[in-house]
């Protein structure tokens, strides 16, 4: 006799429950435990259960148990599975590509054109000798301890999809901007994004691409670190001074003109700001993407965790942080640069 | 007045502003004369505007002055369309612009209206000069083009070789005349301007006042100025309107509304101003082109009081002839004069008899 019987009693539900055969779902621990030890169960008020789905699959077999809700979930997702797949498979097959081919160019151009390249590009973005030097001693250090190719690696994921975060989050923040039902429906979205543990994007992920493929752990990456440039994109619009667009008006733009004139340039720090934080976010995510085989330091680390390595991990974890320092240094002084030329 | 003869360039009809929820659901209560306190207790919307008439005329100084929540930065918004109406109409030229499309409204705002603000509005990231000519931008004019126009606004109020520097590295006050050489390059005949000198220090206004009013002299724009100051709004003015709690209290010529104040509120508003300075002979004189047998001398109708007192040295026995262009179309009489210094709050109804 199980506590809830008379729930299904007084809903006269008994032959329902009685027609499917209590025996048919396994029994829990509890019940088992209660059978064996030839007890009833106990109907003191003090231990009255939850009337959990558990609790009333006691009292009536026909009850579904909760287990039964994460089993219909993953056969529910294994069932659509295929269907999503078809779809998502050649929209995110140039995601693979552009990672194959970065990888591809990083590892295949000689070292003496890729150095100077990276030092020519943190030079032109921020003018600064100190960063240049830093930058320089960094990588000629990761160099030579010979982490060369999984620094250069990391990078050209990083670069590739901090690339097509900017590329996509950029429109979505500027929707956002323009609509409050857009933006009410948006940021749910990015709360969760930004709150749920990395690991679970992944499960799916890995149900849904093969593991071998590029794009598995690029959409974790994208997914993880696009939150910040959409939503400072959009405050970046929104905190545009109410004046100057009144002028704007008042002066007939077109809402074209006002956007790529007036709000976009004066949103620019912080769309900047945004940027950085999403290669600082995705720098973070590539070492746990080289669970599904995303090449590069994380690779090393992972192995320092497995083999118990404590030398290879704790050096490509400072690989990590000074590859960390110099990106955000850079995009820092990019977004100074921008910021000395506008002041509010 | 002369004023009378002038085109209207821009007609506001019956014009109502109600902020809410759903306006129209109480414009007719508004209409029926409800107020804006009971608007607000009752039905929780904001009465903005409240049946505005006024004629702007062309190349006139249209002064549109009022405290803080008198309505009146909404109004001026009414006139290019920022704001939309409740009802009414907002006639530029005959056509109303309340009912233009968005395209035609865009070519208005280019083209026929020009605006300047209180806090300068200045786009942050362009070069003064980029500034300067943003509204030939706008228009699609390309720069090379455009370049030429703005920088001789930009000499004409003052400005010169700072068009490559950027708008923060100014003063308030040099701010201030890139945005007004801003609306000047755009050439458009109606210039609004929105409480266009509030933010600026005294002398500094006192000097923009004088730049508006050259250039005024010269351009003969239709201008509208919102203002929050008296003395600002009598020394542009030609007409000035007097806005309260959304209405119009008092409108008319500033010497007229200074003479004969219609309302306790606008007696309220006057009673502290310099008197003397801001009144012009023409507004005390007796009309007459009869030469009184002893004459202190000759004065100009346009003279202020102040500077009348001055010649005087204090007498007030004294007679003038009132000159204009040459040929005498008055006397003022000292004893008159005084009389028209007795603020209105104190002697109302003999201020009244005396000054016609």
């Amino acid at each position: 006799m199980a506590t809830y019987d008379f729930v299904f009693r007084a809903l006269g539900l008994e032959e329902w429950c009685e027609a499917d055969g209590g025996a048919a779902a396994p029994m829990s621990m509890e019940a088992l435990v209660a059978q064996n030890s030839g007890e009833e169960a106990s109907t003191s008020i003090w231990e009255l259960p939850f009337p959990s789905m558990d609790a009333l699959n006691e009292a009536c077999g026909a009850f579904p148990q909760s287990r039964n809700v994460t089993l219909g979930l993953e056969n529910g997702f294994l069932a659509v599975k295929d269907s999503i797949s078809v779809v998502l498979d050649p929209i995110t097959q140039p995601l693979s590509w552009m990672l194959e081919g970065a990888l591809y160019a990083i590892l295949n151009t000689p070292w003496w054109i890729v150095i100077p390249l990276l030092l020519a590009i943190v030079w032109f973005v921020s003018k600064s000798w100190r960063l240049l030097a830093f930058v320089a001693l960094s990588i000629g250090g990761l160099a030579f301890i010979d982490y060369y190719s999984y620094a250069m690696q990391t990078l050209a994921i990083i670069l590739v999809c901090a690339f097509l975060c900017v590329l996509l989050g950029v429109p979505i923040g500027i929707a956002m901007s323009r609509s409050d039902k857009m933006r009410a429906g948006t940021i749910p979205i990015l709360d969760m994004l930004q709150t749920l543990p990395p690991f679970v994007y992944l499960i799916p992920l890995i149900f849904l691409f093969s593991v071998t493929e590029p794009k598995l752990y690029g959409i974790a990456i994208i997914l993880y670190a696009i939150v910040p440039v959409i939503r400072l994109t959009d405050l970046g619009i929104r905190m545009v001074d109410e004046s100057v667009i009144e002028a704007a008006e008042a002066f007939g733009m077109t809402d074209r003109q006002k956007l790529y004139g007036v709000q976009i340039p004066l949103a620019l720090p912080n769309i900047m700001a945004g940027v950085n934080q999403t290669i600082m976010m995705s720098l973070a995510m590539v070492v746990i993407a080289s669970l599904v085989s995303a090449p590069g330091l994380g690779v090393l680390v992972l192995r320092g965790i497995n083999n118990l390595e404590l030398g290879v991990g704790l050096v490509s974890g400072l690989g990590i942080v000074l590859l960390a320092v110099m990106l955000d240094r850079t995009t820092k002084a990019a977004l100074d640069r921008i910021n000395a030329a506008q002041k509010g | 007045m002369s004023a009378s003869e002038k085109k209207t360039k821009i007609a506001i009809r019956h014009l109502y502003k109600i902020f809410g929820a759903d306006p129209a659901s109480v414009l007719d209560a508004v209409k029926a004369g409800m107020g804006k306190e009971e608007l607000l207790d009752t039905h929780r919307h904001v009465l903005g505007l409240n049946n505005i008439n006024v004629d702007i005329k062309e190349g006139d100084i249209t002064v549109m002055m009022g405290l803080s929540g008198s309505g009146k930065s909404t109004l001026i918004r009414h006139l290019n369309r920022l704001i939309e109406p409740t009802a009414g109409e907002v006639e530029l030229d005959g056509v109303d612009v309340v009912g233009v499309n968005e395209k035609e409204l865009r070519r208005l705002r280019r083209e026929e209206m020009s605006m300047v603000f209180q806090h300068f509005a200045l786009l942050p990231h362009r070069t003064v000069l980029e500034n300067a000519g943003m509204a030939l931008d706008v228009r699609g004019v390309p720069r090379s083009e455009y370049e030429s126009e703005a920088h001789k606004w930009l000499d004409r109020v003052g400005l010169q070789g700072v068009g490559d520097q950027f708008p923060h590295q100014l003063s308030g006050g040099m701010q201030q005349r890139v945005g007004i050489a801003r609306a000047l390059t755009s050439n458009s005949p109606v210039m609004l301007m929105d409480e266009a000198f509030s933010a600026l220090d005294p002398l500094i206004r006192t000097d923009m006042q004088d730049l508006l009013l050259e250039l005024q002299a010269e351009l003969k724009k239709t201008v509208v100025f919102i203002s929050h100051d008296l003395d600002e709004a009598l020394k542009l003015a030609d007409h000035l309107v007097i806005l309260k709690d959304g209405y119009v209290v008092q409108q008319g010529e500033p010497q007229d509304i200074l003479m004969r104040p219609n309302d306790p509120y606008i007696v309220d508003f006057i009673s502290d101003i310099n008197r003397a300075r801001v009144l012009r002979v023409r507004s005390v004189m007796e009309e007459t082109d009869h030469r009184p047998d002893t004459v202190a001398g000759e004065v100009d109708w346009d003279d202020n009081l102040e500077s009348v007192i001055a010649r005087s040295e204090g007498q007030t026995d004294l007679t003038y002839c009132v000159m204009r262009d040459g040929k005498q179309v008055g006397v003022l009489k000292m004893t008159n004069l005084v009389k028209a210094l007795v603020p209105t709050a104190a002697a109302e109804d003999g201020l009244r008899s005396g000054a016609a």
